[in-house]
């Protein structure tokens, strides 16, 4: 056999098996898509219960959503989601997605859940790549840490109380490792003057069309 | 290699991905993904079952194969073979164990580049039967899953005090009394959890392997001595200074 006809022929068979792997993924995904939609959104829904109890609201939060910009309050210049809480249409809460980008490596997502009186019902951190056994005790799986921001506001503490206790505010850091806490403790304080400046609009825009398949 | 199915040649694949040729402490392969996920041991279990399935269906497809695939396109075609097993793993466990693969994020896709993965379908599935290319798989796999728990255990134990933490990602909310306390109020020793305790794990168990089988060795010398020389007190061998 000639050089290039081997080369052909070898070069089809690739092809072949890899339009034949490339089938199986897609058959796979096929059969999985609707399952993993389902599963991600029962995820967010759960740490969206967990942030706004379901007793307080009958609205879909997952669904009555918008996206907000302020790379000054929410740390991140990209549209920011906010999922809001109604009960028989009254505003309840507010959950907003900023960013803390000053953590120890790197950015630091958080969901602050903000009652409409501008109280906190709750702060989780979704993801973060800070030192395991030091900085992560901000998740809540690791320490209640991040449950001391229940029932704060903008006047409880005020404006100086809003620091770690190092920089003479009212939250702890941990040992070892105090630049998380602060970046936490500074992103939650600038979402929620973010809310107070922006409440009304929050709550009057209307939400943004949710395509179930992402794009 | 002698390609009879007997049942010694059987047991034979089953010692050697087990032990005399584990993937993890011998062949040491697959050292990434072995060092990063082996902090807990459900995240070790849940990584070393993928990796299971993934070796026994790569070896068994490879297997199929290997009159089909000419020698000069082997190594791309068994890695999109290994590549396509991979992503519909991926799939599977976004789907099924969806807590489980959240915490186990990058190491899933990244077990396309297990080394030994590719080196198992390229040294010994794409050579022989489908039978004994998924044993193989099964038993490597199998060796790899019990070094990634034992490790996992180790440190997890060392490093936060607990046992099968978070067993509800893999089993379950009804699996969290699974979860084994073994200090109360322990302070955690962040070292075990670090990448450092995982080298100095890893190098323990494989110290341990080393005397165990040297220690087995010299006592299979001395038997044999026995067997000989009739009653001649036991030699004293230097085979505990090699481990």
């Amino acid at each position: 056999m000639s050089l290039p006809k081997h080369m052909l022929k070898m070069a089809l068979l690739l092809g072949a098996f890899t339009v034949i792997g490339a089938g199986m993924v897609a058959l796979t995904h096929d059969a999985t898509a609707e399952r993993i939609a389902i599963e991600e959104r029962a995820t967010l829904l759960r740490t969206l219960n967990s942030l706004v109890p379901p007793t307080l609201h009958d609205n879909d939060i997952s669904t009555d959503i918008i996206t907000v910009a302020s790379k000054e309050f929410l740390g991140t210049d990209q549209p920011v989601t906010v999922y809001r809480a109604r009960l028989k249409g009254t505003p309840v809460a507010a959950i907003m997605s900023p960013i803390a980008p000053d953590g120890y490596s790197g950015a630091i997502k958080l969901l602050v859940a903000v009652r409409h009186d501008g109280t906190l019902s709750g702060v989780r951190v979704i993801t973060h790549h800070e030192t395991p056994g030091l900085g992560d005790a901000i998740e809540i799986e690791r320490s209640g840490w991040i449950t001391g921001f229940n029932g704060k506001s903008l006047s409880n503490p005020d404006d100086a109380g809003w620091r770690v206790k190092k920089d003479g505010g009212v939250y702890d850091q941990f040992t070892g490792a105090t630049i998380t806490p602060r970046a936490v403790v500074k992103a939650v304080h600038k979402c929620l003057q973010y809310f107070a400046a922006n409440r009304e609009t929050i709550f009057a825009s209307r939400p943004t069309e949710v395509n179930p398949h992402g794009k | 290699m002698a390609n009879n199915d007997s049942t010694s040649d059987y047991s034979e694949i089953t010692r050697n991905g087990l032990w005399d040729n584990n993937p993890a402490l011998v062949q040491i392969l697959g050292l990434c993904p072995l060092l990063a996920v082996s902090g807990t041991v459900i995240n070790g279990l849940g990584l070393g079952i993928a990796t299971l399935v993934t070796l026994v269906l790569s070896n068994a497809v490879v297997s199929l194969i290997r009159h089909q695939v000419k020698p000069d396109v082997r190594i791309p075609v068994f890695v999109v073979v290994i590549a396509s097993i991979v992503t519909a793993i991926e799939l599977a466990m976004n789907a099924y164990v969806h807590d489980l693969y959240l915490v186990l994020g990058i190491f899933i896709p990244l077990i396309v580049t297990n080394c030994s993965v590719l080196g198992r379908a390229e040294a010994f599935a794409s050579k022989t039967t489908v039978g004994r290319a998924a044993l193989d798989g099964f038993t490597m796999g199998l060796g790899f899953l019990a070094v990634l728990v034992v490790l996992g255990g180790l440190r997890e134990a060392l490093g936060k005090g607990t046992l099968l933490s978070q067993a509800h990602l893999m089993f379950g909310e009804g699996a969290k009394w699974m979860t084994i306390t073994l200090v109360d109020d322990y302070r955690g020793f962040l070292f075990a959890l670090l990448p450092p305790g995982a080298f100095i794990g890893l190098g323990l168990l494989i110290a341990l392997k080393n005397v165990i089988d040297a220690r087995r060795k010299q006592r299979r010398g001395a038997a044999a001595h026995h067997r000989e020389g009739g009653n001649v007190a036991m030699p004293v061998s230097a085979a505990g200074t090699t481990a």
